[in-house]
């Protein structure tokens, strides 16, 4: 095998104690960028890229990648205690893993999320060993009218998971998209809905929403219902990792169902966002206890996370290979490896394999690394839930506010973040679904770009969506995911009916 | 037209600085200095400014850091806006791409460069005209001919945002050629290339630092650049071609031409010492091999100004935006 060979070349070029201490900072670093609201894995490569200038390229890419998996894996931290994502690609966990702190578990939470991280990202990894050439050429078959296929099919394979009434589903989630909308229309380069103001020139930023939506709103939420966090009483016990491991077994098949998809949106630069919803939406749609999703359930905490960290870290693959970006982190990176000297792309590989497998092998070790300082700080991330409200509440709004502020530099988004809180409030009162909102606003601009896209592309001809085997199948899937509780219904109506007419 | 005169003094007084000994006691920053980067992490501006960010950090060239901050919305408006806003602050700087000019004039958005004072012309970006390398398309005449055959809104053309320099780039191929393409407009110029090489659109005009990782790996072709003359660099890129062998545009028939300004702004109302400070700095900065490596990389034209020449460049490069953009009717405000 080639591969291995390279491999293996790649860790003795990685195993030097320089890089090994650099690994253990970067994944360090990654973890508080990960835990902090709004300093996102993108904005933290961009900060500490000009340190590493110094550095030969490999020991940077070394110490980057790591900043990257940390952040990759410290985003469900919050998410679980305090129903605050951390990264975008953690929403989808908040909302098994904050029920499940809430019900004392939070250590089985933590557990899981890590270790569904750490499957995630070593079978992607293991693909970009072995596979990478081959899965390269296939990123590139994705033009506009693949990528709203892909959008279109995360949309369809979220809708009727809540347990929520569907007018109200849709009230929220067509807000999402007219927050989506405010700012600049990319297709025409024209404002739209900023009202002449000039604060709102930047649109909405999905993070703010987030931060404000699900972190102030819990907050206010608990400051109504006895001002402090119903999981307190979480027990720590020693064994809760073996524990959680022997429970996540029975899950294989979730597992990789969900890698899956994450290595999948993860090469086709479709993101770990979406791949995070759409994997929580379909190990919803097929687990036996589907309907019990969202009350605490180690399968919906396990779904998100192995999906999200297999896309973010298959990711790096297109960058690699063809040098195009496939995620806002990757992008970063890719402006590093020229400013190293390096031209990323088709030649890399050939010209600068050091440089490659150190970084391939470097994947392998920094997940390790990132895995074994997660889970010994289990003990450590679930006591945090002992602290009393009183202290912790107002470090959270802090927290909160800082990373609000982190995420376009601008004081305004502090008041848009409290007013999302409020919004948050609100509609929790009132029973209405967040997740819409936040599914919208995070994919609603991509969307609509890649369909105004594809409608310029075929001159108005929506047949573009059904073109080739690829679109057309994506597509396909898509109305199928629609449509099915319809087509569900019919057929056990069809039954009944047969069954009635059988026995009369 | 107080900010004009305001100009005009800087720039009467900068001459008499070239012209009599500086004298007067150096200005240097005393805290961290704001980047301002008007678009996105991981492009062309946002790469140079962190480069430089990184150079001047490497070599101590500045006694304080640097802090590259991003501020993209509105297709950078909100950066520019941010600029105009800190009158007098002398900690602070923007890189500019040409939105400084697209950006007003096709969103009426309150802003202009002459809310800002002009500092240094980095270089200048060029504009190639890519196809892929599967196609029969030898020159740029070959396709164009065939774009022309085709008729109108045949062929597709990828560009970075909308009524930004490649579309504006593109009205100008199409109006000296009599051609008519589809414009798609994607968000970054990786995106665009990868459209290119997945055979998505038929051509694009990339930057050459966009684009030449997938020329060297046999993917794409260029056909011509926008320049008046070729591109200096004869290392070879890939095994039979340098960036001097792309013909130019106007060799081939083209008569269209297109330079990205890449160029250091400070708000208005900063004294001349801060701007001297920075012009020194830059000054240094192109010094480094780092930046030279990376000039040669994008293969950049490497045009310096400074002072009432840069000024004057960059008015007559606002003129220049405003007619191609009236021509294209992508004014706001006609």
């Amino acid at each position: 095998m080639e591969e291995l060979n390279s491999l293996f070349y790649g860790f003795s070029v990685v195993l030097t104690p320089y890089n090994i201490v650099l690994m253990f900072v970067g994944v360090f670093l990654g973890i508080i960028v990960g835990v902090l609201p709004g300093l996102g894995g993108a904005n933290g490569v961009a900060i500490l890229l000009p340190l590493t200038f110094a550095m030969p390229p490999t020991s940077a890419i070394v110490m980057l990648s790591c900043i990257y998996w940390g952040a990759l894996f410290g985003g469900a931290i919050t998410s679980i205690l305090f129903n605050i994502p951390g990264e975008p690609w953690s929403v989808a966990t908040t909302f098994d893993g904050y029920p499940m702190a809430q019900n004392g578990h939070a250590a089985e939470a933590l557990t899981t999320s890590f270790t569904s991280s750490f499957f995630g990202a070593l079978c992607a990894v293991i693909m970009i060993t072995f596979l990478a050439p081959l899965v390269a050429r296939f990123a590139l078959k994705f033009g506009p009218p693949e990528f709203f296929s892909v959008y279109f099919l995360t949309f369809c394979s979220f809708i009727g998971m809540g347990k929520e009434k569907p007018f109200k589903i849709l009230v929220s989630m067509m807000l999402g998209f007219g927050l989506a909308a405010v700012g600049m229309d990319m297709v025409t380069g024209t404002l739209r809905l900023n009202f002449g103001f000039s604060e709102l020139l930047r649109g909405f930023s999905f993070l703010i929403a987030v931060i404000g939506l699900f972190g102030i709103g819990e907050i206010l939420l608990c400051m109504e219902e006895g001002l402090e966090f119903s999981g307190r009483s979480a027990r720590l016990n020693l064994t809760v990792v073996w524990d959680t491991w022997r429970r996540m077994i029975r899950f294989w098949g979730t597992a990789i169902r969900s890698m899956v998809i994450g290595c999948w949106l993860g090469v086709t630069p479709g993101g770990a966002t979406p791949a995070s919803f759409m994997a929580y939406g379909v190990a919803k749609r097929m687990s036996k206890d589907g309907a019990d999703f969202g009350t605490g359930k180690l399968e919906g905490v396990l779904a998100p996370e192995v999906a999200n960290n297999s896309a973010g870290t298959s990711a790096l693959l297109p960058m690699l290979a063809l040098g195009i970006p496939g995620s806002p982190t990757a992008a970063v990176l890719l402006g590093g490896l020229l400013v190293w000297g390096l031209q990323p792309g088709p030649l890399l590989f050939v010209e600068k394999p050091e440089f490659v497998w150190g970084l391939i092998a470097s994947m392998y070790l920094g997940n390790i690394a990132t895995l074994i300082l997660c889970l010994t700080c289990v003990p450590v991330f679930a006591a945090i839930l002992r602290v009393p409200f009183s202290i912790i509440a107002p470090v959270i709004i802090v927290v909160c506010a800082i990373g609000a502020y982190t995420v376009n530099n601008a004081v305004y988004d502090i008041w848009y973040m409290l007013m999302f809180g409020v919004f948050g409030y609100v509609f929790k009162k009132l029973d209405y679904p967040l997740a819409p909102l936040v599914l919208a606003l995070v994919l609603g601009d991509a969307a609509e770009s890649a369909f105004r896209q594809s409608m310029l592309l075929a001159q108005g001809d929506l047949r573009i969506f059904f073109s080739n085997w690829l679109v057309g199948s994506i597509t396909g899937l898509a109305l199928f995911a629609l449509f099915w509780p319809i087509v569900a219904r019919g057929l056990v109506a069809l039954r009944a009916s047969r069954v009635g007419a059988t026995a009369a | 037209m107080h900010i004009h005169r305001i100009l005009s003094v800087t720039a009467m007084l900068f001459v008499a600085a070239l012209v009599g000994a500086p004298t007067a006691a150096a200005w240097e920053p005393t805290r961290p200095v704001e980047f301002v980067v008007p678009a996105g992490s991981g492009g062309g501006a946002d790469q140079m400014a962190r480069l430089i960010q990184g150079i001047v950090a490497k070599h101590n060239l500045m006694k304080q850091p640097f802090v590259v901050v991003n501020k993209s919305g509105g297709a950078g408006a909100e950066g520019f806006l941010d600029v105009k806003g800190s009158k007098a602050d002398s900690h602070k700087i923007i890189i500019t791409l040409s939105n400084l000019f697209t950006t007003p004039l096709a969103t009426g958005v309150p802003f202009n460069w002459k809310d800002l004072t002009p500092v240094a012309m980095l270089a200048l970006d060029q504009f190639v005209l890519w196809v892929h390398a599967d196609t029969p398309y030898k020159s740029a005449k070959d396709y164009l001919d065939a774009v022309k055959k085709a008729g109108p809104n045949k062929f597709k053309m990828a560009g970075t945002g909308s009524k930004q320099e490649d579309q504006i780039l593109t009205v100008g191929i199409e109006k000296a050629t009599g051609t008519k393409f589809i414009y798609v407009p994607f968000k970054g110029g990786g995106d665009v290339a990868t459209q290119l090489v997945g055979k998505h659109v038929d051509s694009t005009v990339n930057n050459p630092i966009e684009a030449v990782a997938q020329w060297r790996a046999g993917q794409l072709r260029p056909l011509c650049v926008f320049d008046d003359s070729r591109m200096p660099y004869k290392g070879k890129v890939t095994e039979t071609m340098s960036w001097h062998d792309i013909p130019t545009c106007k060799e081939a028939g083209v008569p269209a031409d297109y330079l990205m300004l890449r160029g250091i702004f400070m708000p208005a109302g900063v004294p001349k010492e801060a701007v001297d400070f920075y012009v020194g700095l830059f000054r240094k900065v192109r010094e480094t091999s780092e930046w030279k490596e990376f000039m040669e990389r994008g293969a950049f034209n490497q045009s310096f100004m400074t002072g009432p020449a840069y000024a004057k460049w960059v008015q007559g490069a606002e003129d220049l935006h405003r007619n191609l953009m009236k021509e294209a009717g992508f004014l706001a405000k006609p």
